[in-house]
């Protein structure tokens, strides 16, 4: 897999297997998640995979009530919004992505800092989209 | 490091004109512009004539998604009557027309023009709320969106990592959303021109005039607390702390400097141009603070040799009200972590050292976002002008105002200040 060029889809394919990957730079050792094929530091394309623990925690997040129409589809809305966050990576980069599993009719027991683990996302298998998905360890 | 800016010759502003804000579901992008085209040419104190302007510099968006058209230069040439002048377009997401403010300013400074239109419009009432997230999605990264982010979840996020860091809550975003009121209520172009206690009192008139028991809000962040009437739109973001849908257009017309006289006696200069890129929600460095914000405040301070004291009044980008907050801070009119406390305070009202947002901000004026970045210019120019009405702000001798444009997550910035001689 390591030789696989870098790219989104690739990266959505990993989630697809429940890994979080992202790029190294080979001068630097800056981490991307997602991953970058060009550093942005360096200014330079030789860059790595490199798999992430898949866990971290909680930097921000909110709660939407009023999602774009394609997440409506999903069923959320108005009674049941999602929550998109950003997780900070026990690596260190920050990530954008959905956190399941937590009330998001009570976002005030939602804690900046809560522990958060990669999980799965089989229930929109037939969508691959470029989102990680966690939830509370 | 960057070098110190300058232009090569100066530049003024001698006329400003803009539709009135709001949702217009009979008028076109067109009819806007007209109108607003219209007011500018009244605006000039000497008159001018339009076959004079020697080219356009428009800012729009996304009309491209919003009324499904695009190529908007050439069409707005056409009705305004100025073929064949040239027209450019340019984007910046929310930030569209103070780029293209920018742009004109160097078309001038360059000696190529002496002359030249500056304008904005968006037209986005046409859609359902949830299609206008969509729209204005497109500004985001791809990963934001693909996250199910949109703008009042991108701002709420940052709000979460604003309170976390600094304890601020809630209440300090109520204290942004009242004051806006309380100078949008004076703004007749405002798309929203009652102060929240004037919304409180008619819904509890209507209420009462349907037999309904009358809402129990002891004052207005009662009101703004009620989630029956403060809904949240993206937890912590709620209705009241967005900027709304709407409709508009704005323009003003820039000449060389030496040419401004035979316009009117009381131009405005061009003193201080900054503008920024930066990064989206992952990758910045930090969600408490725009760098793209910091570094355009920097490079417009450094080229005007002034520091963030001697901006008299600003209009800054409240697209959302913990932005406002922000932007104070990014700004440097106060110190990171205690913008929330300055609002709190009342130094940013009409009345006390800083004014931000006279005209109501985004919040109440409206924000049609192509329109926004000119819109916030004239709100500048009217008030270095003494013309802004009954919102003109109290304290005398006013030379220096700023006006601050953010498109997306704070990946376009731009900062303008403005000066009167």
């Amino acid at each position: 897999m390591s030789e696989q060029a870098i790219s989104d889809s690739a990266f959505a394919a990993f989630l697809d297997q429940g890994q979080l990957q992202g790029s190294r730079c080979t001068s630097c050792e800056a981490v991307f998640v997602p991953p970058r094929g060009w550093c942005p530091k360096c200014h330079q394309s030789d860059m790595q995979w490199t798999r992430t623990s898949g866990t971290g925690r909680l930097f921000a997040f909110s709660c939407i009530a009023i999602g774009p129409p394609w997440m409506a589809a999903y069923g959320y809305d108005r009674d049941h919004p999602y929550c998109s966050a950003v997780v900070e990576l026990d690596e260190g980069p920050r990530v954008v992505g959905r956190l399941e599993g937590v009330d998001t009719n009570d976002p005030e027991n939602i804690k900046i800092g809560m522990w958060l683990v990669l999980q799965q996302d089989d229930s929109k298998s037939d969508d691959s989209r470029i989102c990680p998905v966690f939830s509370p360890v | 490091m960057t070098k110190k800016r300058k232009l090569g010759r100066g530049v003024a502003v001698v006329g400003a004109g803009m539709s009135p804000f709001g949702m217009f579901a009979e008028r076109t992008s067109t009819d806007l512009f007209i109108e607003a085209f219209q007011e500018m040419t009244g605006s000039v104190d000497k008159g001018f004539e339009p076959n004079d302007i020697d080219a356009l510099y428009l800012g729009n968006f996304t009309n491209d998604f919003f009324v499904q058209q695009s190529h908007w230069g050439a069409i707005l040439v056409d009705a305004l009557g100025l073929v064949p002048k040239p027209a450019t377009r340019t984007e910046g997401a929310c930030a569209s027309s103070a780029l293209a403010f920018r742009e004109a300013v160097f078309a001038i400074a360059s000696g190529f023009y002496d002359i030249v239109l500056v304008g904005g419009f968006e037209q986005m009432s046409k859609q359902s709320t949830e299609q206008v997230a969509e729209g204005l999605a497109l500004a985001a990264s791809p990963y934001e969106r693909e996250a199910g982010f949109t703008y009042p979840g991108v701002f709420g996020a940052i709000a979460t990592a604003y309170f976390d860091r600094y304890g601020a809550t809630r209440e300090h975003l109520m204290n942004v959303t009242i004051k806006s009121h309380e100078n949008g209520r004076l703004n007749p172009k405002a798309q929203h021109q009652r102060s929240i206690s004037e919304i409180m009192a008619s819904r509890i008139e209507k209420a009462a005039s349907r037999g309904q028991s009358p809402p129990g809000w002891q004052d207005e962040k009662e009101f703004l607390a009620d989630p029956q009437a403060n809904p949240v739109i993206a937890w912590p973001t709620h209705l009241f702390d967005c900027s709304p849908i709407s409709d508009g257009a704005a323009c003003v017309l820039l000449v060389g400097e030496e040419l401004a006289a035979s316009f009117t006696d009381t131009p405005m200069h061009v003193r201080g141009l900054g503008q920024a890129s930066g990064r989206n929600l992952h990758a910045a460095d930090d969600l408490t603070s725009f760098e793209a914000t910091r570094f355009a405040a920097r490079e417009a301070y450094e080229m005007a040799g002034l520091s963030p004291a001697d901006i008299q009044f600003a209009e800054v980008h409240d697209c959302f009200s913990i932005a406002e907050i922000l932007h104070g801070e990014d700004l440097g009119f106060f110190d990171p972590g205690t913008g929330f406390k300055a609002v709190a305070e009342g130094l940013t009202r009409r009345d006390g050292p800083k004014p931000i947002n006279t005209s109501g901000g985004l919040k109440c004026k409206g924000h049609p976002v192509g329109a926004t970045g000119v819109a916030q210019l004239i709100e500048v120019w009217q008030q270095l002008r003494g013309e802004a009405g009954e919102r003109q702000i109290p304290a005398k001798d006013l030379r220096f105002g700023a006006a601050h444009s953010m498109g997306g997550t704070g990946g376009t910035c731009t900062f303008t200040i403005l000066e009167r001689w």
